[in-house]
């Protein structure tokens, strides 16, 4: 009764563009999966030898191999769970960095990695920011000019939050990678299942991925992913614990995963996770990104015509996401976000969206931005009806 | 005689990741709570026929799965 109420309305009065903070709906196959979970394998992953246990842990295996074939890794074991792409970055940063290193960033990045990078500096962790152009982008030779002999790690976000802005990861872990032996961590919070991500295309040491965004995974799922270049011994763990190995010793293991994944894991979101990106394996990512990106030209080209509307981000489609931002001049961003959910029943996220220095960067801090997301289930018509929302919106002020 | 192996373990997701190898393979495997006989730093342990311990070893580390040792179980038809 529930859910069917809450369909009718998806139906006739709501409209998800808020992606970017957390993908809805989730594909049916995660539900089921994560019911399953509960009721056939209760047990706890890799904990006891019986048969919920086993069955339990099986599935929690088996999201790790769909995530490594999903990015490209030959072992799954160097998939790492955590609860959230934060935990990840927390993981990736404090597990590698000590004071005296440098590690470089860049002017779009969001908390999630910026407050990390300023406790870590706090305690003796040299830090570059990058500036970015205005329209959020890195230019691979301005990283190459920060890096130093004691650069260990380079950290930043695939695609801005904010503005959509896709940076050109391939360039830029080239250039780095031709002067220094620094890793790349690279944040997908934002790319991750919504586009084709391969680790070593890339040039990618550790990346960070969120499992409820464009993974379409529940929420409480996150990972990171250590590439052939990094050495775990050489990290360490956030936190130690039991792990179900090595069970006679007071020392943390130095095995994968076991090292990084201390205490009971969140398998039931793990399983919905795991089933997620084996529904992503059976899409075309390429196809399913061009799908977004053509409600973002959409967007773009009906906001155009609206009166004082200022849009955020690269225009080239090879370097975005479907992620949009603008104000509108004389109008306060939480006004059009409330009118856009109260009025029209379109959801949408107002203000700074946790990244204070990509608003620097673009120029809309403090006053923040209207971000528009649409996903991979998004309608044209629910589009079109967005667009007609906000004329209505910015012509009866 | 149906005599069976054993491959150890140092963590369960090596065993997990063990199991889909030798099952992809067809080999007729189980995983089972590893046998007190054995010390092992895993709870867990992949029971499989013991005329396939060449293929099994040979898959294992062709697959780059990390093991702490391949034993028979003796005495025991069902392991």
């Amino acid at each position: 009764m529930g859910l069917e109420l809450l369909r009718r309305g998806t139906k006739t009065r709501m409209i998800y563009l808020d992606h970017a903070a957390t993908s809805w709906p989730k594909p049916p196959d995660v539900v089921l999966a994560m019911r399953e979970f509960l009721d056939l394998a209760g047990g706890n992953p890799g904990r006891s030898g019986h048969r919920l246990s086993v069955e339990a842990g099986r599935r929690v295996y088996l999201a790790r191999e769909a995530l490594a074939v999903l990015f490209g890794v030959r072992d799954p074991l160097r998939v790492l769970f955590t609860l959230n792409c934060t935990h990840a970055l927390n993981l990736a940063l404090r597990g590698s960095l000590s004071p005296g290193d440098h590690v470089v960033t860049s002017g779009m990045e969001h908390n999630s990695a910026m407050r990390p990078l300023r406790s870590l500096e706090r305690q003796g962790v040299s830090l570059t920011v990058v500036p970015c152009s205005a329209e959020g982008l890195l230019a691979p030779d301005d990283v190459a000019a920060a890096l130093t002999d004691r650069t260990r790690l380079a950290v930043f976000s695939h695609a801005s939050n904010v503005c959509g802005a896709l940076q050109p990861v391939r360039e830029i872990a080239q250039c780095i990678r031709a002067r220094s032996s620094a890793l790349v961590l690279l944040d997908a919070a934002q790319t991750a299942g919504s586009m084709p991500i391969d680790l070593a295309e890339l040039g990618v040491d550790l990346l960070a991925f969120s499992g409820h965004k464009g993974l379409l995974g529940p929420p409480g799922t996150g990972g990171l992913i250590l590439g052939p270049r990094v050495d775990p011994r050489t990290m360490t763990p956030l936190w130690q614990g039991g792990t179900g190995s090595r069970s006679e010793y007071e020392e943390q293991p130095e095995h994968l995963p076991d090292k990084f994944e201390s205490g009971t894991p969140n398998g039931v979101g793990i399983a919905g996770l795991g089933a997620a990106a084996r529904w992503l394996l059976k899409q075309d990512l390429q196809a399913l990104r061009e799908r977004e990106m053509e409600q973002v030209r959409l967007l773009r080209q009906g906001l155009s015509a609206l009166p004082g509307l200022t849009v955020y981000g690269p225009e080239r489609d090879d370097r975005r996401i479907a992620v949009l931002s603008f104000t509108a001049a004389g109008e306060p961003v939480s006004n059009i976000g409330r009118r856009l959910d109260e009025d029209f029943g379109i959801l949408v996220r107002v203000g700074l969206h946790c990244a204070p220095a990509a608003h620097r960067t673009l120029g809309t801090f403090p006053g923040g931005t209207v971000r528009l997301a649409p996903g991979p289930f998004t309608a044209r018509a629910e589009i079109e009806a967005t667009i007609q929302a906000l004329e209505t919106i910015l012509t009866t002020r | 005689m149906n005599a069976n192996g054993v491959v150890l373990f140092y963590t369960t997701s090596s065993a997990l990741r063990a199991e889909q190898v030798l099952l992809r393979a067809k080999i007729g495997i189980a995983l089972i709570p590893t046998p007190r006989e054995f010390s092992s730093d895993c709870g867990i342990a992949c029971r499989f026929p013991w005329v396939e311990r060449g293929r099994v070893a040979r898959l294992l580390e062709k697959a780059n799965v990390e093991i702490s040792g391949i034993q028979p179980l003796e005495g025991s038809n069902d392991g």
